[in-house]
C-alpha cells in the first residue's frame, strides 16, 4: 500500500535551449509506508514538484513506475488516480463559495446532495470553517484559503494527500501554526501524505521521514534525526542545518566507531560513521555547532576569559581537539553563536545555550574547542 | 539520452488519439482554418502569378511598369507610416495625460476618445467632406470657398489619425497603467526631476507598448479602405483602393491579386514583428489590478499644455460626429440645413433590408465566432497536440491580412465549386466569422494566462475528465472575457466594409456598403442618417451586453467592458 516509486526519471526539453534537454529527476525510488508523512527537502530546481507532479499525474515519468496502493498507475490520468493535492497557490475555484470548493470533488463522484452537504459541513467544522461556508474565495484571507484547500482535498478521502510548498505564502507565524494543523489532520485521518517543502524546519517538524533532493538525484532519505545527525554525504550535511567539517584519517575502527587522526594532528573518537570505513581511509567528520564545547584554553593567560567564563572547565585528558581565537559573537538570547578562528580555511562554528547561566566569551578571547564522540558523525572525504 | 524531435511528435499524436473529443475539435478547427482563411490566400497569391501561359511574373511587371499603380503603393506606405508615427504620437499624449495626471473630464475625454473606436471607419472621411468638401460647412457656407483641395493626402491623412489614434490610446493607456507608479515614486525618490523621471523611467518602459502600438496603426491604416475610398481621389491612389476597382470596375482578376498581394506583404511584415518580437520586448506582465497613479509626476504647467492638447482633440472628434449627426437631419448638406427627417424615412423604408441584413450578418457571426475563438484560446493556451502553433498563426492571420485581400480571396475561392457560396448568407457569414475570430482568441488568451493553471489541475485532481473541467471551472470563468471579446467583434462585424463590398449581392446587403454608395452619389444625408443609425444599434448593443454582465458579475462585470 502507500506510494511507491520505483526508478523514475524525468527528462524534460530545454525551454531556453531547444535541441536539449533537462533531467529534472533522475532514477528515483522511495517506498512510502501507508499513514507515512514523507517530505521531500531540497534547494531550488532540485526536482522536488516535479516529482510530487509525477506521483499526482500530472507529468509522465520518461522512465519508471508509480505504484498507488498497490497498483501501477502509470497510465491512469490524474482524474483517476487516488491522490489529492494541496497546490501551492491553493488553486480555489474563484467562482464558487468556500462550500461549493470543498464540495466538488463529491459532487464530481455523483454522491447525493445530502451526503454531500453532510460531509462538506463535517469536514467544515474540523477545519474551522463553518462560518466560512458562504465566502466568496476572494473574500478569504491567506490562512484561510489555505484551509480551504486542504478542507477540499482532504474531504475526498484519497489515499494519498500531495503538498507542494503549502506554506509559503504565508507569514511565519501562521506558516508555524499551520503545519502543526496539517500533522493533526493528517495524523486524525491517517492519510499517507508527500510534502514538499524547501524549509527544513518545516520539514523536520511534520515528517516521519525526510527525502533530501539534490539537481534530480535523491541525497538522503531517513528520519529528521537520521538526515540531521547522520547525514550520508556532505551534500545532506551541508545543506540542513549548520556545520562544521573536520578532516582526518581512520587510524582504527572501533564497533560502530572509528578513531581519527585528524589533519592538525588530534586523535579523537568518533561515534558513528555513513559506511564501513578501513584504517587508512580518509573521512570527514561532521560535528554541529551546538555540539562543540568551549573550554578555556590549556595555555590560558587569564585575560582570554570573560567573568562569567570560569565554569568552563578543562577536558580530561588536557589537551583540547582545537584552539582558536573568538572573531564574532552574536548574542540571541537563548543561545550564544561564535565564529571562531581556529587557524583553518573556514571559522569554525559553534553555539552555546543558556548563555546567562553559561557565560559567553568576547571577541578576542581565546578558547579551547572540543566534542564528545557522540556527537561527531564520519563521511567518506570524497561523499 | 538524446530524445529526437520527432519522439515528441509522436507522442503527441499518440496523446491525440487517445482522447476522441480533443482529437475531433482539433481536426475541426485546424481543417476550417484551411479552408477559410489558408485557401482564399493561396488563391490570390496563385491568381496574382497566371498568365495566359500558365505561372509567371507577367502580371507584377506589368503593374511595376503602371506609375499610377506603383504610386498607390507608395502612397499607401507612406500614409500608414505617417498614421502610425502620429497616432502613436497623440494616442500617447492622451494615454499619459489620462493615466497620470488629474486634469478635469477625465471620463469624459475618455469615453469621447473611443467613440471612433465602435464606429464605422469612414465616418471621418464622411465628415471631413461635409466640413471642407464643394458644400462643406467650414470652407463653403462659412468661408465662402469654393473646390477647397481636401481632397488626397491632407484630407486623408487627417482623416486616418482621427480614425486610428483611439486604438493607440487603449493599447498605451494599458501599458503606462500596468506600469507601476511605485517606479515613478521610486525615481523621484532617488531626486529624479519629474523631465527626468518622465525620460528615464516611464518613456523607456513604455516604448515597447508605443512600438508595438505603431505596428498595429500600420497594418490597419494598411488595410482601411473606407476612408481612402471617400477622400483620396485620383491624385493620391491608395493600393487597397486600386486593387478593388480592379477588380468590380476592370474585371482583372490577376492584377486585382497582384495588388492585394503587394498589399499584404507590408501588414503581414508589420504583423510578424509585432508578434515575435515587440510583444517579447514587453517588460511588464498584466498581473491584474492595474494600480491608479501617483498624480504628482507631472509638472503642472505640463498638465495644462497637456489638456490643451487633449481638449484640441476631443473637439475635434466631437465636431466630426456632430456634423455626422447634423447631416442626418438636414434637408440638403451645405445649401439648405433646415431640419428635416426625410433621411430617416429613407433609412427606415428602401433601406431598411440593409440594416436588417446587417443585424442579421453580425447577429448570427459575431457569437459563432467568439465561440470559436475561445475554443482556439482554449487550445493554444493549454492544450499540446501537433499543428498548435499553425493553429495560433493562421487564426491571428486574419488581423493582418487586409479585408481587402481577404474579400478577393474569398471571390476567388467561393465563386466556383467545389464551395459556389457567391450571393449567399453563408459567404458573409463564414467571412466575418473567421475574420473576427482574433478578437476572442486575443481575449480569451488573455483570460487564461490570467487563470493560474493549478485551478484546472485542480478540478482533473478532484477527479473532472477533461470535458467537466471545461465546462466546470475554465468555461465559467472565460465567460466575462467572452462578452467583452463579443462586444469588439460585434463592432467590428457591423462596420466592416473592406472584404464585405466583394461579397454583398441584391439578395445580401450590408449599411456600411450602403453609406459608401450613397456617399459616392453625393447623398450625403442619406449616408449620415445610415451611420446615425449604425453607431445607434452598436450602442444600444454594447449597453444590452454590459447590462447582462453588471447584472451577472457584479461591478467586476462592468470594469470588463471599460476598454
Ligand atoms: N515543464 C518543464 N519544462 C522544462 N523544464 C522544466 C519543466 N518543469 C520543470 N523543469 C525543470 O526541471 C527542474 C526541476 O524543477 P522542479 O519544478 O521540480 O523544481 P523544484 O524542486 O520544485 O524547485 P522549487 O523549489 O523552485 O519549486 C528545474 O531545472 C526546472 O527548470
Ligand atoms: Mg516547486
Amino acid at each position: 500500500m502507500g506510494v511507491k516509486l520505483v526508478h523514475i526519471t524525468k527528462v524534460f526539453p530545454d525551454p531556453h535551449h531547444p535541441g536539449k534537454e533537462v533531467v529534472a529527476v533522475r532514477n528515483v525510488s522511495i517506498d512510502v509506508k501507508e499513514g507515512e508523512f514523507v517530505t521531500f527537502l531540497g534547494p531550488s530546481g532540485c526536482g522536488k514538484t516535479t516529482t510530487l507532479r509525477i506521483i499526482s499525474g500530472f507529468e509522465y515519468p520518461t522512465e519508471g513506475e508509480v505504484w498507488i496502493s498497490g497498483k501501477m498507475v502509470n497510465n491512469d490520468p490524474p482524474n483517476k488516480r487516488d491522490t489529492s493535492m494541496v497546490f501551492q497557490s491553493y488553486a480555489i475555484f474563484p467562482h464558487l463559495s468556500v462550500a461549493q470548493n470543498i464540495g466538488f470533488g463529491l459532487e464530481l463522484k455523483g454522491l447525493p446532495k445530502e451526503r454531500i452537504r453532510a460531509e462538506t459541513e463535517r469536514i467544515m467544522a474540523v477545519m474551522n470553517l463553518t462560518n466560512l461556508a458562504n465566502r466568496r474565495p476572494d473574500q478569504l484571507s491567506g490562512g484561510q484559503q489555505q484551509r480551504v484547500a486542504l478542507a477540499r482535498a482532504i474531504v475526498n478521502k484519497p489515499s494519498v494527500l500531495l503538498f507542494d510548498e503549502p506554506l509559503s505564502n504565508l507569514d511565519a507565524k501562521l506558516r508555524e501554526q499551520m503545519r502543526l494543523e496539517i500533522r493533526r489532520i493528517q495524523k486524525t485521518f491517517g492519510i499517507t501524505s508527500i510534502y514538499v517543502t524547501h524549509d527544513q524546519v518545516e520539514a523536520m517538524t511534520v515528517s516521519d521521514r525526510i527525502v533530501v533532493m539534490n539537481e534530480g538525484n535523491i541525497m538522503q532519505i531517513g528520519t529528521p534525526f537520521e538526515i540531521y545527525s547522520r547525514p550520508l554525504n556532505r551534500f545532506v550535511a551541508d545543506f540542513i542545518g549548520r556545520v562544521n567539517f573536520f578532516e582526518g584519517t581512520v587510524t582504527e575502527v572501533k564497533g560502530q566507531g572509528v578513531r581519527v587522526r585528524f589533519n592538525h594532528g588530534v586523535d579523537r573518537e568518533v561515534a558513528s560513521c555513513s559506511i564501513a570505513f578501513k584504517p587508512g581511509d580518509k573521512a570527514l567528520v561532521v560535528v554541529r555547532p551546538e555540539s562543540l564545547k568551549l573550554v578555556s584554553p590549556s595555555s590560558s593567560t587569564g585575560n582570554g576569559i570573560s567573568q562569567n567564563a570560569s565554569v568552563y572547565s578543562h577536558p580530561a585528558n588536557g589537551q583540547p581537539f582545537l584552539e582558536g581565537k573568538i572573531d564574532k559573537v552574536v548574542y540571541l538570547g537563548s543561545v550564544c553563536e561564535y565564529e571562531i578562528d581556529g587557524g583553518r580555511e573556514k571559522p569554525v562554528l559553534a553555539v552555546t545555550h543558556n548563555p546567562i547561566e553559561e557565560g559567553f566569551f568576547q571577541p578576542g578571547d581565546l578558547v579551547g574547542i572540543d566534542f564528545s564522540p557522540i556527537s561527531a558523525h564520519a563521511l567518506p572525504l570524497s561523499s | 539520452m538524446v530524445r529526437s524531435k520527432g519522439s515528441r511528435w509522436a507522442r503527441e499524436i499518440r496523446l491525440l488519439w487517445g482522447d476522441p473529443l480533443l482529437f475531433t475539435v482539433v481536426f475541426f478547427v485546424l481543417s476550417s482554418l484551411i479552408v477559410f482563411i489558408l485557401y482564399p490566400l493561396v488563391l490570390v497569391v496563385a491568381t496574382s502569378f497566371k498568365t495566359p501561359k500558365g505561372f509567371g511574373l507577367a502580371v507584377f511587371l506589368e503593374v511595376f511598369k503602371s506609375a499610377y499603380l506603383l504610386q498607390g503603393f507608395w502612397n499607401s506606405i507612406m500614409m500608414s507610416t505617417l498614421t502610425a508615427v502620429g497616432g502613436s504620437l497623440i494616442g500617447f499624449l492622451f494615454a499619459y495625460t489620462l493615466s497620470r495626471t488629474d486634469i478635469p473630464f477625465k471620463k469624459l475625454f475618455h469615453i469621447i476618445a473611443i467613440i471612433p473606436v465602435v464606429s464605422p471607419p469612414f465616418i471621418g472621411a464622411m465628415s471631413i467632406i461635409m466640413l471642407f468638401g464643394n458644400n462643406g460647412l467650414i470652407t463653403y457656407s462659412l468661408l465662402g470657398i469654393n473646390n477647397y483641395p481636401i481632397y488626397g493626402f491632407r484630407g486623408l491623412l487627417f482623416a486616418q489619425l482621427l480614425t486610428f489614434f483611439p486604438i493607440a490610446y487603449i493599447t498605451l493607456r494599458g501599458v503606462l497603467e500596468s506600469i507601476s507608479p511605485t517606479l515613478e515614486d521610486a525615481a523621484m525618490d532617488l531626486g529624479g526631476s519629474r523631465w527626468q523621471v518622465f525620460r528615464k523611467v516611464t518613456l523607456p518602459l513604455s516604448i515597447p507598448g508605443i512600438a508595438s502600438a505603431m505596428l498595429v496603426l500600420f497594418i490597419e491604416t494598411m488595410a482601411d479602405f473606407g476612408n481612402p475610398l471617400i477622400l483620396a481621389g485620383s491624385q493620391f491612389p491608395i493600393l487597397s483602393v486600386q486593387a478593388y476597382l480592379q477588380i468590380t470596375g476592370m474585371f482583372d482578376l490577376p492584377t486585382g491579386s497582384a495588388l492585394a498581394l503587394l498589399l499584404l506583404l507590408p501588414s503581414i511584415t508589420a504583423y510578424i514583428l509585432q508578434k515575435y518580437w515587440v510583444s517579447r520586448k514587453q517588460y511588464i506582465t498584466i498581473t491584474g489590478k492595474p494600480t491608479t497613479s501617483m498624480i504628482k509626476s507631472v509638472h503642472p504647467v505640463a498638465k495644462w499644455v497637456l489638456f490643451g492638447v487633449c481638449l484640441f482633440v476631443v473637439l475635434l472628434i466631437l465636431l466630426v460626429y456632430l456634423t455626422i449627426l447634423w447631416g442626418a437631419f438636414a434637408n440638403v448638406w451645405g445649401t439648405d440645413n433646415t431640419l428635416t427627417l426625410k433621411h430617416f424615412q429613407y433609412v427606415f423604408g428602401v433601406g431598411f433590408r440593409a440594416v436588417v441584413d446587417t443585424l442579421t450578418i453580425s447577429g448570427i457571426s459575431t457569437p459563432l465566432s467568439g465561440i470559436l475563438g475561445m475554443v482556439i484560446a482554449f487550445l493554444v493556451v493549454r492544450k499540446r497536440f501537433p499543428g498548435k502553433q499553425f493553429m495560433e498563426f493562421t487564426s491571428m492571420l486574419s488581423f493582418a491580412v487586409p479585408g481587402t485581400v481577404i474579400g478577393i480571396g474569398y471571390i476567388l475561392a467561393f465563386n466556383s465549386p467545389p464551395l459556389v457560396l457567391t450571393g449567399t448568407l453563408a459567404i458573409l457569414l463564414l467571412n466575418f466569422i473567421y475574420r473576427y475570430i482574433p478578437v476572442g482568441i486575443q481575449s480569451g488568451i488573455a483570460i487564461l494566462r490570467q487563470i493560474d493553471p493549478a485551478i484546472e489541475e485542480a478540478a482533473i485532481d478532484l477527479g473532472a475528465d477533461a470535458k467537466k473541467t471545461f465546462l466546470r471551472v475554465t468555461l465559467p470563468l472565460m465567460v466575462p472575457a467572452f462578452f467583452s471579446g463579443l462586444i469588439f467583434a460585434f463592432v467590428r462585424a457591423m462596420t466592416a466594409i473592406s472584404a464585405a463590398i466583394f461579397l454583398v449581392s441584391s439578395h445580401w446587403n450590408l449599411m456600411t456598403v450602403q453609406i459608401m454608395s450613397q456617399v459616392e452619389s453625393g447623398r450625403l444625408g442619406a449616408a449620415s442618417a445610415f451611420s446615425v443609425i449604425l453607431v445607434g444599434l452598436i450602442l444600444v448593443a454594447i449597453f444590452m451586453i454590459r447590462a447582462i454582465l453588471l447584472y451577472r458579475y457584479g461591478k467586476l462585470g462592468g470594469k470588463l467592458l471599460n476598454i
